[in-house]
């Protein structure tokens, strides 16, 4: 930290408030994912971390290393856009996955897959229906 | 003075990162289903690259950067696998 002699005052203070902002916010995500009772309400803690948590520490990440090389350093953009883009599809399948192993169990904490009444039958593929219908497709 | 500004936040928030990382690690070794126990392992990869952008605050070296975008990209291929995994049985079909 001895680069940091001549950073100015108000920048330090951006910088500690993003920070404090930042950890926070990722600390009640982690604490939301230890206490919270199902893991459907678990899945939405961690979002916090990722997102705004990660925001802020890049953001006091961005302004420290603008500040001490006196110039715009964004690369640590690429990692808040990266986090921002690839958060929500890994949770997706993660729910899918969690869900289908729920319905699988037919645990009491899912609905179950309760089609409605108009949805068609599904067409039972076995062997005679392709037998019948090649014979029926040759005869005329 | 924004010497003991700075340093102060950096522990702070340190110190507030290895704690999250902390409950996270325990969702893994508690967690009643496998599901828990991935989210867990994200969470805490996530932690970990906030803690290593942290770090290259505290030291000014840009090396930490490359860590912390290396774990980001190795956690999103650990979930999406052990999703896979979770949904299937199997990773690669």
């Amino acid at each position: 930290m001895n680069q940091a002699t001549n950073l100015p005052e108000w920048a330090a203070l951006l910088i500690a408030v993003f920070l404090i902002i930042g950890a926070g916010l990722t600390l009640i995500g982690s604490f939301g994912l230890y206490r919270l009772r199902s893991f459907y309400d678990r899945i939405h803690a961690p979002t916090l971390g990722t997102s705004w948590g990660t925001a802020g520490i890049v953001i006091a990440s961005i302004i420290y290393f603008s500040a001490i090389e006196a110039q715009l350093v964004l690369h640590q953009l690429l990692i808040g856009a990266f986090v921002t883009v690839t958060t929500p599809v890994t949770f997706i399948l993660l729910s899918r996955a969690a869900l289908y192993r729920d319905r699988a169990k037919n645990s009491p904490e899912v609905p179950p897959l309760d089609l409605p009444d108009n949805t068609p039958a599904p067409i039972p593929q076995n062997e005679q229906t392709v037998h019948h219908d090649d014979t029926s497709a040759g005869k005329p | 003075m924004s010497i003991v500004i700075l340093f102060w936040a950096v522990t702070i928030a340190q110190i507030a990162l290895v704690i999250a990382m902390a409950l996270a690690a325990v969702r893994i070794i508690r967690g009643p289903h496998a599901q828990d126990r991935v989210l867990g392992l994200d969470t805490l990869y996530c932690n970990a690259m906030l803690l290593m952008l942290v770090f290259g605050i505290r030291t000014g070296n840009s090396l930490y950067f490359e860590i912390s975008l290396i774990i980001g990209a190795l956690g999103f291929v650990a979930t999406v696998a052990l999703a896979k995994f979770l949904m299937r049985g199997e990773v690669i079909e």
